[in-house]
């Protein structure tokens, strides 16, 4: 398990490779569908400060409003790669350091990691309660207006657990995998 | 143990309790004539063991299901990405069912086939259904998945056209038969309908056609459904009713055995093969890429072949829930 401490530097995310586990702690920020379409088109100034060397998080929580502060009942990630279209250019704009999500994403996000220093981290899908536990605060939220599970949720978190699945270096695990799997695919459709 | 703040405030205790307030003739069994309506159910009162039916498919998953997890863990090798999935799956189970959390926070498509007593009144029960989904979403153990294709706004509150996904089959007994299944986005994106023959695959219209295309749907989906998942096939149907009753294979057990032994056969050869891919949960590569496949069949036009699979994620949040007079039964 490697610690990692949010806001983070390039050199920090060059010395991950796939397969290594890690806890992230710091501030991280969701956006989904709506959010990056928003960041691409619009190009918001507001989320410079909160994205640059910090994580995103493929996700879309139950959450719950209690008097005037929100809490996280349930945060999953979502499948990452319908944010495909969008991902390299979000990390060069804002210089994101790490991407959170599930199922991993395409060439285009691999290359942007490995030109600009960034990784894409694999949270398991489905295990909404056990990573809802790793947050420890709702900090802020954006644009709330796009619904509760499409909005930018500003939240701390505390050892929260991911694997690298795609790093700086060109390497992709889901890529091996799945050129690995279409060589057994080809031999049983025979 | 959960140390989250966040979880503590934001859990509904009393939910466990919802079973606390039911009680008394939910309809009478005796009836002898459905004409005299002595089978119409007391749809207010019927509101608490639906809004505890949907608790217990979000927050707690059938027992055939996580066996088969558990079996899936004891099957990777030690320190590997997939044993380490597996592990956290199963913990978060754990915890979900312990604090009655949501298992995943995409509580999906709200799917349910009900059976009722022929004669009854349905309208009065569809309204009980959109209400506890209400409750259920301001209780968040709904999380608010429904959202208009063209303004891109929530309604807040999972009802919507079409959301839920209602489907009412009468019959002769005197009970009511509430199945539920709460169907996830993700794996959804991963289901696709097939029209046989495909030259590409090389699949004609034949059982040995269907393996094919179920082989290749599981390949395309890699780990983006949230595998290892239950993959649901109909051979045959229509374009609309083959993916319904792909997805209604959902309700099976996973150790049931198909009614049709051709069919039944197929189930059990993609099962071998698909978890040969080497996929593994999540796609991190591993032994365990799918938990089962469940395929039925409807007659067909002459000129169609559709072979519509839907992708079950690993967290297949099914119940069934039966009434009968005063009795309510939670199984699946």
């Amino acid at each position: 398990m490697i610690s990692i401490k949010l806001p983070t530097d390039e050199a920090t995310v060059r010395s991950l490779h796939i397969g290594d586990e890690v806890l992230l702690t710091g501030v991280i920020v969701t956006a989904r569908d709506a959010a990056h379409k928003y960041m691409v088109t619009e190009k918001p100034k507001d989320l410079d400060p909160i994205l640059r060397n910090n994580v995103i998080y493929h996700c879309g929580p139950i959450v719950k409003k209690v008097g005037e502060k929100w809490y996280m009942v349930c945060a999953g990630p979502t499948t990452s790669i319908r944010e495909e279209p969008f991902e390299a250019e979000v990390i060069e704009m804002y210089g994101v350091r790490g991407i959170i999500g599930k199922g991993g994403m395409g060439p285009k996000t691999l290359a942007a990691c490995k030109e600009f220093g960034a990784v894409y981290l694999h949270a398991t899908g489905g295990c909404a309660a056990e990573l809802a536990c790793a947050m420890t605060e709702v900090l802020d939220v954006k644009k709330l207006e796009f619904g509760t599970p499409e909005a930018f949720w500003v939240i701390q978190v505390k050892d929260f657990p991911c694997t690298v699945t795609m790093d700086s270096h060109g390497q992709s695990l889901h890529a091996i995998v799945e050129e690995e799997s279409k060589k057994v695919l080809e031999s049983l459709l025979k | 143990m959960c140390q989250s703040p966040l979880i503590r405030f934001a859990h509904r205790s009393p939910n466990t309790n919802i079973m606390a307030s039911a009680g008394g003739k939910y309809y009478n069994p005796e009836f002898q004539n459905p004409d005299d309506r002595g089978c119409n159910v007391d749809a207010k009162k019927l509101e608490v063991p639906l809004l505890e039916l949907i608790r217990r498919t979000s927050t707690d998953l059938p027992s055939d299901i996580e066996d088969a997890l558990k079996a899936g863990f004891r099957r990777e090798k030690a320190g590997s990405p997939a044993k380490t999935a597996f592990q956290t799956m199963l913990s978060s189970v754990e915890l979900s069912r312990r604090e009655s959390l949501p298992l995943c926070q995409d509580t999906g498509a709200l799917v349910w086939h009900i059976h009722y007593p022929d004669g009854s009144e349905l309208l009065p029960v569809e309204k009980a259904i959109r209400n506890v989904i209400v409750k259920a979403t301001d209780s968040s153990l709904l999380r608010p998945n429904a959202v208009d294709p063209i303004s891109g706004k929530n309604s807040g509150n999972n009802l919507g056209e079409g959301s839920p996904i209602l489907y009412f089959h009468p019959w002769k007994k005197k009970t009511w038969e509430f199945n539920f299944l709460m169907k996830g986005g993700g794996s959804e994106n991963c289901g696709a309908q097939y029209k046989l023959p495909d030259s590409a695959l090389g699949a004609g219209r034949d059982l040995d056609g269907v393996y094919k295309c179920v082989l290749d749907n599981v390949w395309r989906a890699q780990g983006k459904g949230c595998a290892p998942g239950v993959i649901l096939v109909c051979v045959g149907g229509n374009r609309d009713t083959g993916m319904a009753e792909a997805k209604r294979q959902g309700f099976r057990k996973l150790d049931d055995t198909n009614p049709d032994p051709d069919l039944g056969k197929l189930e059990k050869r993609l099962m071998e093969d698909c978890n040969k891919l080497g996929i593994g949960p999540m796609g991190y590569g591993g032994k365990t890429t799918v938990l089962g496949v469940k395929i039925g069949k409807l007659h067909r036009l002459p000129a169609c072949y559709f072979v519509s699979i839907s992708y079950l994620c690993w967290s297949a949040r099914r119940r069934q829930m039966t009434i009968s007079g005063e009795k309510v039964k939670f199984s699946g």
